[in-house]
C-alpha cells in the first residue's frame, strides 16, 4: 500500500465518520422539519434538540477534516471538484451557514417568532445540505468532473440522474440513521410513545432509502458504468454485508427491539461507503485521475499520515470523553435562561 | 496559463471581494474564539479561588456568549474552507500540498477546541468545580495552536518557502515543514494572537463600560469591565513591540508592501515618515511629514535606505496605496490610543486602587472594543491588499489563481445578504441574552445544588 493509498484510506475514514455522525445530525434536522406542530411534534423536536446539542460542533469538524485532507494530499482533485461543482458546493456551504446559525440561535432567541425562524432555517437547510452533497458525490462518481479549473459542465455535471438519486439517498439515509438514534434516546427517557414515533419513522426512511438504493443501482448501470461494475465485483461483498445489516436492523426495528438496531444501522452505512470506495478504487475522479496521479508531494503525504496519528492519539480520547459524558447526561445546558416551558416530562 | 483562459476579469473582483468580506467577518469571531476562553477561565479561577459568586456568574454567562460566537465562528470558518477551492482552485491545485499542512494541524486544534468547549459549556451543572475549570484549559491551548497554524498558512503566502519552481513553473522539491516554518510566521502569528486578546478584551470591557455609563455600577459590572480590560491592557504594549518588529521585517522581506504602506515612491535614504495624507505618484500630499523618520524606523538611522515602489514595474505594485497607507496609520494610531487607555487605568489603580472616577474613562472604554476591531481590520487590509497583485508573493498572481466558474458575483451577493443577517442576528441574540439576564438578575451559584430543571428530566445513567 503506497502512502497515497494510505492517505486516501484516511480520507475515507473521515468520509465514513461524517456520513454516520454528520448524516445523523442532518437527519435529525429532517425530522424536526416534518415533526409538525402540536404536543407530540414539539416533544419530538425537544428530543432532537437535546440529542444534538453538545455534539453538533464535533460532528461538524469531520467536514473540515475532509476538505483539508483533500486539498493537502490531493490538490488536483480538490481544485477540479471545487471549480466544476461551484454551484452545488456553494449551495451546500450556504446550507451549512443557515443550519449552524439556526441551531445556534433557536435556543437563545428571545421572541417565539425569531425562534421559529431559526428552527425553520435549521430544518430546511438540514435537508438541502446533504442533498447538494449527494449531487456532488454523484457528479464525481459518474465521471463528470474533468481535471482542471472549471472544465466540467457547470450545470449538468450535478443535475443528472445519478446526482439526483444520490442526493435523495443522502437525505433518506441520514433521516434513517437519525430516527434510529432518536428512538434509542427516547427509550433512555422511558418515553414509549416517542420510541414508537421514531421507530415507525426509521422503518419508513429505511424503505425509502432501500428503494432509492435499488433505483440508484439501475441508474448507475446506465450512467456510471465504472462504479456499477465495481459495486458488483470488488465491492460486492461489502454491498451484501450492508444489505444484511440493513435487513437485520429492519427486523429488529419491526419488533421494537431494545438493543442491536444502532450497530446494525451504522454497520449498513459503513459497509456501503467502503463498498463504494472499493468500487471506485483506484480512481479519485473515475477514469480520469487515479489516487497515485492525483497525490501531492510524498513528503507532505508522510506528514499528513503522522498528523493523522497525532489526531488519533489526541482527538479520539477527547471525543470519546465527550460522547461518554453526553451519553451519561453529564452535559446539560441549564435551561433557566429560556422562558420556562414543559419539556419532555409531563 | 495563457491569458485566454481568464476571459472574465470581472470575476477576479468578485472573488477578491467575497474572500475579503468573509475573511474580514470571520477574523472578528476567530479573535473572540481564541481569546475569550482565557478571559472566561480567569474569571472562573478568581471565582473559585476567592469563593466569588460574582466572578463565577460572569464566567458562566460569558461561556454562554462564547457558545454562540463559537458556533458562528465555526460556520464562517467552514465557508472559508469551501472558498479556498470555490474561489481559488488554481492556487490550491498548484500549492495545496505545499501549504495545506498548517490547515491540517489547525484542524486538529480546532477539533480539540470544539470538543472541550462543548464539555465546558454544557458541564457547569454536573462536573465538579475544579474539574470543570480544567476542561476549559485545552480550549485556550488549542486556540493558540490553531491561530498559530492558520496564520502560518497566511504568512507562507507572504514569504513562500518549502518548494522549488522548475523552469516550466512546475512545483517541485516540496517540503511542507519548511513551508510551515516560513520566514514570516515568527512575527505574523504572535501579532495575530495578541490582536485577538486585545480585540476580545476591549470588546467585552466595552459592554460593561456602557452598562456603567447607564448607571449600573454594581460589582458585577466592575469585574466584568476590569478582568477583560486588564488582559487587553497587558497585551497592547507587547503588541506595539511585536508590530514594530513585524514592520521592520516587512521592510526587509516584502519591501514593496512596506513602500505601499508608507507610500514611498522612490528608493532613497532619509525618507520622510508621513502620517495621513493622500498617496500620489509624487509621494504623500497633505499628510504630516516627519523628515528622516521612516528611514530611522526601518534601520534606526536616517541613513537607512528604504526601497520604494519604483523598484518594481507598475503591474507588480499593490493597488489603492492611499487605502493601505491610511489602514496602516489607523492601526498604529488606534494601537497607541489603546496603550494610553490601559495606562490610564494602570496609573489610577497604582495611586488609588480604583478605576478612574471620570465618566470619560468609561466613555473611552465603551468605544475601545469597536476601535480595536477597526485596528484589526486595518491590519488585515495592510497584509492582504499589500501583498497584491500576488496570491503567493512573487510566485503566483491572484488573477492566475481564481476560478473560471461563472456566478461568483451571484455568490458574493448572496454572501453579503446572508452575512448581514448573520451579523445582525448574532448581535440581537446576544443583546436578548443580556436583557434576560438583567431581568432575572440572578447571579445564581453556577456550581450550587441543581435547581429543579424546567427542561428535560435526568436520563438514567
Amino acid at each position: 500500500m503506497s502512502s497515497a493509498d494510505a492517505v486516501a484510506a484516511v480520507l475515507w475514514v473521515g468520509v465514513t465518520l461524517y456520513a454516520v455522525f454528520g448524516g445523523a445530525d442532518f437527519g435529525s434536522g429532517f425530522w424536526a422539519l416534518v415533526a409538525g406542530g402540536g404536543e407530540r411534534g414539539r416533544r419530538a423536536r425537544d428530543l432532537i434538540d437535546w440529542a444534538i446539542g453538545p455534539v453538533w460542533e464535533a460532528n461538524h469538524v469531520w467536514l473540515i477534516f475532509m476538505l483539508v485532507t483533500l486539498w493537502t494530499a490531493f490538490p488536483e482533485a480538490f481544485g477540479s471538484v471545487m471549480s466544476t461543482l461551484f454551484i452545488p458546493l456553494s449551495l451546500a456551504a450556504l446550507g451549512i451557514v443557515l443550519r449552524g446559525a439556526g441551531f445556534a440561535f433557536h435556543r437563545v432567541a428571545a421572541r417565539s417568532s425569531a425562534r421559529r425562524l431559526s428552527e425553520a432555517a435549521f430544518a430546511v437547510s438540514s435537508v438541502l445540505t446533504p442533498f447538494f452533497m449527494g449531487t456532488v458525490v454523484g457528479a464525481v462518481a459518474s465521471g463528470r468532473v474533468p481535471i482542471g479549473n472549471a472544465q466540467g459542465d457547470p450545470v449538468t455535471s450535478w443535475l443528472n440522474p445519478v446526482s439526483l438519486v444520490l442526493g435523495a439517498l443522502f437525505v433518506a439515509a441520514g433521516a434513517y440513521l437519525a430516527a434510529v438514534f432518536l428512538a434509542r434516546d427516547a427509550r433512555r427517557f422511558g418515553d414509549g410513545e416517542l420510541v414508537d414515533y421514531f421507530a415507525t419513522r426509521a422503518l419508513a426512511a429505511a424503505f425509502v432509502a432501500g428503494a432509492l438504493a435499488i433505483a440508484g443501482l439501475f441508474v448507475l448501470r446506465d450512467d456510471a458504468r465504472y462504479l456499477y461494475d465495481g459495486l458488483t465485483s470488488e465491492g460486492l461483498p461489502l454491498v451484501l454485508i450492508s444489505l444484511a445489516c440493513g435487513l437485520g436492523a429492519l427486523a429488529l426495528l419491526w419488533r421494537r427491539a431494545a438493543r442491536g438496531v444502532r450497530p446494525l444501522a451504522v454497520g449498513a452505512m459503513v459497509a456501503v461507503i467502503w463498498g463504494w470506495g472499493a468500487a471506485q478504487y483506484p480512481y479519485l475522479l473515475p477514469r480520469s485521475l487515479t489516487i497515485e496521479e492525483g497525490a501531492g508531494a510524498s513528503g507532505t503525504l508522510t506528514v499528513v499520515l503522522v498528523l493523522f496519528g497525532v489526531a488519533v492519539v489526541v482527538v479520539l480520547p477527547a471525543l470519546a470523553l465527550l460522547f461518554m459524558l453526553d451519553q451519561r447526561s453529564v452535559l446539560e445546558e441549564e435551561v433557566a435562561s429560556r422562558p420556562a416551558e414543559p419539556g419532555l416530562t409531563r | 496559463m495563457g491569458p485566454e483562459l481568464f476571459p472574465l476579469a470581472a470575476d477576479l473582483g468578485a472573488a477578491r471581494s467575497q474572500m475579503a468580506f468573509t475573511l474580514g467577518f470571520h477574523i472578528i469571531l476567530a479573535c473572540i474564539g481564541v481569546a475569550f476562553p482565557a478571559i472566561i477561565l480567569i474569571a472562573n479561577y478568581l471565582g473559585l479561588r476567592r469563593g466569588d459568586a460574582v466572578a463565577l456568574g460572569l464566567a458562566q454567562r460569558w461561556s454562554k456568549v462564547a457558545g454562540v460566537t463559537f458556533v458562528v465562528g465555526a460556520i464562517t470558518g467552514t465557508v472559508l474552507s469551501f472558498e479556498m477551492g470555490l474561489l481559488w482552485p488554481e492556487f490550491m491545485r498548484r500549492f495545496g500540498d505545499v501549504f495545506g499542512l498548517p490547515f491540517a494541524l489547525e484542524g486538529i486544534f480546532f477539533f480539540t477546541e470544539a470538543i472541550f468547549i462543548a464539555i465546558y459549556i454544557y458541564g457547569w451543572k454536573h462536573l465538579s468545580a475544579w474539574l470543570h475549570f480544567w476542561t476549559g484549559v485545552p480550549v485556550v491551548i488549542a486556540g493558540l495552536g490553531g491561530a498559530w497554524s492558520v496564520v502560518a498558512a497566511n504568512s507562507w503566502m507572504n514569504q513562500p518557502d518549502g518548494f522549488r519552481l522548475a523552469p516550466d513553473g512546475t512545483v517541485t522539491d516540496v517540503n511542507a515543514l519548511d513551508a510551515f516554518f516560513n520566514g514570516a510566521v515568527a512575527y505574523e502569528a504572535p501579532h495575530m494572537i495578541l490582536a485577538a486578546y486585545i480585540v476580545t478584551g476591549f470588546l467585552v470591557a466595552s459592554v460593561y463600560a456602557v452598562g456603567m455609563l447607564r448607571g449600573r455600577r454594581d460589582r458585577h459590572h466592575r469585574l466584568g469591565l476590569l478582568i477583560p480590560f486588564t488582559v487587553a491592557a497587558i497585551a497592547t504594549p507587547i503588541q506595539f513591540a511585536v508590530g514594530d518588529t513585524a514592520a521592520r521585517s516587512i521592510a526587509k522581506d516584502q519591501p514593496v508592501k512596506f513602500a505601499a504602506m508608507e507610500c514611498v515612491q522612490k528608493t532613497d535614504t532619509h525618507v520622510t515618515e508621513y502620517i495621513g495624507g493622500w498617496c500620489t505618484s509624487d509621494g504623500v500630499k497633505g499628510g504630516i511629514g516627519i523628515p528622516g523618520l521612516d528611514s530611522w524606523l526601518v534601520g534606526f538611522s536616517t541613513d537607512t535606505k528604504v526601497i520604494g515602489l519604483d523598484s518594481v514595474p507598475p503591474e507588480d505594485r499593490p493597488p489603492a496605496n492611499t487605502l493601505l497607507h491610511w489602514a496602516f496609520d489607523a492601526m498604529v494610531g488606534i494601537g497607541s490610543a489603546l496603550i494610553a487607555l490601559g495606562a490610564w487605568l494602570g496609573i489610577a489603580w497604582w495611586r488609588r486602587r480604583d478605576m478612574p472616577k471620570t465618566r470619560w474613562f468609561l466613555r473611552a472604554t465603551a468605544v475601545s472594543g469597536l476601535a480595536a476591531i477597526v485596528a484589526l481590520e486595518c491590519g488585515w487590509i495592510v497584509t492582504e491588499v499589500g501583498r497584491q497583485p500576488w496570491i503567493v508573493y512573487e510566485v503566483m498572481r491572484t488573477e492566475d489563481a481564481v476560478t473560471e466558474a461563472d456566478g461568483v458575483w451571484v455568490s458574493f451577493g448572496v454572501v453579503l445578504i446572508v452575512y448581514a443577517a448573520l451579523g445582525i442576528a448574532t448581535v440581537m441574540v446576544l443583546r436578548a441574552m443580556a436583557r434576560r439576564w438583567r431581568a432575572a438578575d440572578e447571579v445564581d451559584a453556577p456550581y450550587g445544588p441543581r435547581p429543579a430543571s424546567p427542561g428535560l428530566p435526568e436520563a438514567p445513567a
